[in-house]
């Protein structure tokens, strides 16, 4: 595959006239730079995914197992039966359009396939074709279609491109959800073992070490040491967080891809040292080491599987009860699913905040409480001791993730903890925020490298919305509660508007928290000069 | 080919309808039999619709959150965008329901130079959608009055609730005027948007038409080609009563228009317009957020395979020594 050199310029002659020809008669266009390569056939077969085999998805021949089509539409049928949801959502769309433009997959490409609704219909058609009378008599005229090589194809590709945000559900007056149309889709690409690698590759990673990079035991540990020896330098105080530790009164769960990536690292930082000044009773565990749940992007079994490993490590732990870090997806999961997955999580006591005695009444059953909703009730206790002026450099807008939005709504919390600790703070457009909030374009899975004209294209939407801050206000960091985002946006921001760093809301909390016995603080968490502190020491 | 199937499909069953009565004498068909087996069709297709639905158990709660959760007490929670309570719930579901509350945040995407990514407001699908929707109540509840010997009084108020305007005589319905505009501006919608004639199939194009052809001839009906009033009442309480009559001379607009409504109650369940009871069982509009308070319990739930601690540990048991990691079995 050749490398993606395309210019922004290049990617903005997007055309939102549909073709002549009505969707069911324009074939699948499969194109580079908007597809994940496969799955290996190693990883599906560490998780016991079926079909597993070597497979290319430029090959005209995909060696789809036998019998693939009654693999599909039997698969269909259990999910029928299983869901409500799905079976609701294929009877009663209206084609109203209200959801069409509302993707931010359609708004940076203009393929009509990418209408949410569309997006559905490719579903729909086989369903009406196969599980319908009318469709099963009128064929074509009841919008029904026969289950192809190509069909399978086109479900595959846009399936792929969308990353489940919940956007289009927002807009749609019977909600309908492409998320939920999109993971049944997933379900049953992934009976042919049609996964995609970026997320094949976790998810057997998560399942035999616990993270999804594949952090064994000891690196997980090396790579917070490190941390701790940042700190250090940046603060004068040593830090000794603690591993797999029973009888801790508090289990920390974080997406581990902030142990290992810029800036993700630096909000990793941030919990470190919040933690260590609030004399937190609490671990780390390396076996649950990840928050984050690629499995979701699968099938909602490998979901269930992959977190269990939360439960069963706090109750091993015998710890009272779990908090959570930044992540948007990893949020959707604990919030809407563990608790039905895992639970009933009997063995945890409700979560009271040892430092302010809050209870967490909200988390009474599921017993994990969001970082955000901890840090906001610290800070509205007046328990942290925050000195604002060393983000005065900062110019912030915070960026609603998905999910913590459109499937927990968490909305003011960051805010909240963000006001607090930065003096410039300011707002995207109304329409591209809190419950209308645009994905960063690579998430559920598809934040590969192969498909960045895709995940460029993607996060037009949420990088225009901030170059329109930018502009502005001279907005020159957006802060986020999100793992993924904190990779994907750094990317679609270097590309789109290469003005605006990306940053945790846990790493602007670090930066401004005071603690006990530190020394006068030149560096900021990134190690960078402090502005306006640097040359203090000599001025005085 | 996507319009003209089902304007021909609508056309076809006004000539059978005036060809059966006209010509063929089969008033008691189209006046008695097919009423009835649509009404039959349209309760019986609905039950089995929703029984259908219903038997698909709800797995999870994954209401779609438009606003702030339950949370901390002094963060005031959204109790109808993100409601933690039946109560709440019903709410955000009657919102839904009366007044279209997800169409009304509707919003147009607009691509200017710069590039710069604006977002319009955009009310009329939601005015048009609202003002097609209830003017169809109204004028349905309007129609009890056939069904009665005498004017309940609910009626009454609606009749000169939407004849307020008191034109012409028979005075003007309100309803009538907005039904026709607002079905026709759906219509023109559909064909003039280019994204929304791209997703439209036949069979949306069928219920606008025949919507459009029911409304037309009721219309006809009442203020242009008159019919014996007296005779229509005759039939429809002899329908209501289970005792048919079909009294001569009605005129053949009035079984235009009730045989076109027999075929939109026996068509409604097998289609799209089944959305008017879809919408109740959406399970991202009418669950309540309160994930983490309350445990849902997925009834088809099966254990899974894990990879356990103990395996974990077996793994890497010397490599977590080595960094004093605390294993189970040194
Ligand atoms: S908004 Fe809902 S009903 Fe309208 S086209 Fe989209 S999915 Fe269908
Ligand atoms: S869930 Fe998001 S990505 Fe998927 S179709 Fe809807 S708006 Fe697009």
């Amino acid at each position: 595959m050749a490398k993606f050199t395309a210019k922004p310029n290049d990617l903005l002659k997007i055309n939102y006239n549909p073709p002549q020809t009505d969707w069911m008669d324009t074939p699948v266009e499969i194109r580079e730079h908007m597809y994940c390569h496969p799955s290996k056939k190693k990883d599906l077969d560490t998780v016991g995914f079926p079909n597993g085999r070597d497979w290319r998805v430029a090959d005209e021949d995909w060696k789809l197992p036998a019998n693939w089509e009654q693999t599909i539409l039997e698969g269909m049928q259990a999910l029928l039966k299983k869901y409500r949801s799905f079976s609701v959502f294929m009877d009663i769309c209206v084609r109203c359009g209200a959801c069409a433009d509302k993707c931010h997959f359609f708004i940076g490409t203009g393929d009509p396939k990418n209408m949410p609704v569309l997006r559905a219909e490719l579903l729909r058609s086989v369903y009406r074709g196969n599980f319908t009378l009318a469709g099963k008599i009128l064929k074509k005229i009841a919008g029904a279609r026969d289950l192809t090589v190509n069909v399978l194809k086109e479900w595959w590709y846009y399936f792929y491109q969308c990353t489940e945000c919940r956007r289009c559900s927002v807009f749609c007056p019977y909600g309908i959800d492409q998320a939920e149309i999109t993971m049944m889709g997933r379900e049953l690409t992934n009976l042919l073992g049609l996964q995609i690698g970026w997320s094949g590759g976790p998810i057997a990673a998560c399942y035999m070490k616990g993270n999804h990079l594949g952090l064994e035991p000891h690196t997980v540990k090396s790579c917070i040491d490190l941390f701790s020896e940042d700190i250090e330098t940046i603060t004068g105080i040593k830090i000794e967080p603690s591993f797999n530790r029973k009888g801790a009164e508090i289990l920390f769960v974080t997406p581990s891809g902030d142990l290992f990536a810029n800036p993700g690292t630096y909000t990793a930082m941030g919990y470190l040292m919040l933690f260590h000044e609030l004399g937190l009773d609490y671990t780390w565990s390396t076996y649950a080491s990840e928050g984050g749940n690629f499995g979701f992007f699968s099938t909602n079994e490998m979901a269930k599987r992959l977190n269990a490993k939360i439960y069963a490590e706090a109750k091993r732990l015998g710890v009272k009860w779990i908090l959570g870090g930044e992540c948007g997806h990893m949020w959707r999961v604990l919030h809407q699913y563990m608790d039905t997955w895992n639970g009933p999580a009997d063995f945890l006591q409700e979560p009271v905040s040892p430092i302010t005695g809050t209870k967490f009444e909200n988390a009474k059953s599921t017993k994990m409480v969001h970082i955000s909703e901890f840090t906001a009730d610290l800070i509205k206790n007046g328990k942290l001791k925050l000195d604002k002026s060393r983000n005065d450099h900062l110019k912030v807008t915070y960026h609603d993730s998905c999910n913590p939005a459109r499937g927990m709504g968490m909305l003011e919390e960051p805010r909240y903890v963000i006001k607090n600790v930065c003096k410039n703070f300011y707002e995207m457009p109304e329409n591209t925020i809190r419950e209308k909030t645009f994905c960063c374009g690579s998430g559920s899975g598809i934040n590969a490298s192969e498909n960045m004209e895709l995940r460029m294209r993607g996060g037009l939407p949420r990088a225009n919305a901030v170059k329109f801050v930018h502009d502005k206000y001279g907005v020159n960091m957006l802060a986020c509660v999100c793992a993924i985002d904190r990779a994907t946006l750094s990317a679609a921001n270097e590309y789109w508007v290469p003005e605006v760093g990306v940053t945790g809301v846990t790493e602007l909390v670090a930066n401004a928290l005071v603690m006990k016995g530190e020394k006068e603080r030149t560096l900021d968490i990134r190690l960078e000069p402090l502005p306006g502190k640097e040359g203090s020491e000599e001025v005085s | 080919m996507k319009t003209l199937f089902p304007l021909f499909a609508v056309i076809t069953l006004i000539v059978l309808v005036v060809a059966g009565v006209q010509y063929a004498n089969m008033q008691f068909l189209f006046g008695v039999i097919i009423p009835y087996l649509a009404v039959a069709t349209f309760v019986a297709g609905l039950i089995y619709r929703v029984m259908k639905w219903a038997s698909s158990p709800v797995p999870f709660r994954i209401p779609t959150t438009c606003g702030q959760e339950l949370s901390l007490p002094w963060i005031k929670q959204d109790k109808l965008e993100s409601p933690s309570g039946t109560l709440g719930v019903i709410g955000r579901m009657a919102l839904e329901v009366l007044l279209f509350r997800s169409l009304f945040r509707n919003i147009k995407l607009d691509m200017r130079e710069g590039p710069r990514i604006a977002y319009g407001s955009d009310k009329w699908l939601w005015l048009s959608g609202l003002a097609f929707h209830w003017s169809f109540l109204i004028i349905l509840i309007r129609h009890f009055r056939l069904f009665a010997i005498q004017l309940p009084y609910p009626i009454h108020v609606i009749e000169s609730l939407d004849s307020f305007l008191q034109i012409g005589v028979p005075m003007l319905y309100i309803t009538d005027v907005v039904i026709l505009a607002a079905v026709t501006y759906l219509f023109i919608r559909r064909i003039t948007n280019p994204l929304v004639r791209y997703i439209s199939l036949p069979a949306d194009y069928f219920p606008l038409f025949l919507i459009l052809a029911v409304a037309g001839s009721g219309v006809l009906m009442r203020y242009f080609t008159k019919v014996d009033v007296v005779g229509v009442k005759q039939l429809t309480m002899g329908l209501i009563s289970f005792r048919p009559v079909v009294p001569q001379g009605i005129g053949i607009i009035f079984y235009i228009h009730l045989f076109l409504i027999s075929v939109l109650f026996a068509y409604f369940p097998f289609s799209k317009l089944v959305h008017m009871a879809g919408v109740f069982l959406s399970p991202t509009r009418n669950m309540a957020n309160n994930n983490r308070m309350v445990r849902h319990v997925n009834p088809w739930d099966y254990p899974v395979h894990v990879h356990t601690y103990e395996e974990y540990e077996n793994d890497f048991r010397e490599k977590m020594k080595s960094v004093g990691i605390p294993v189970e079995k040194e």
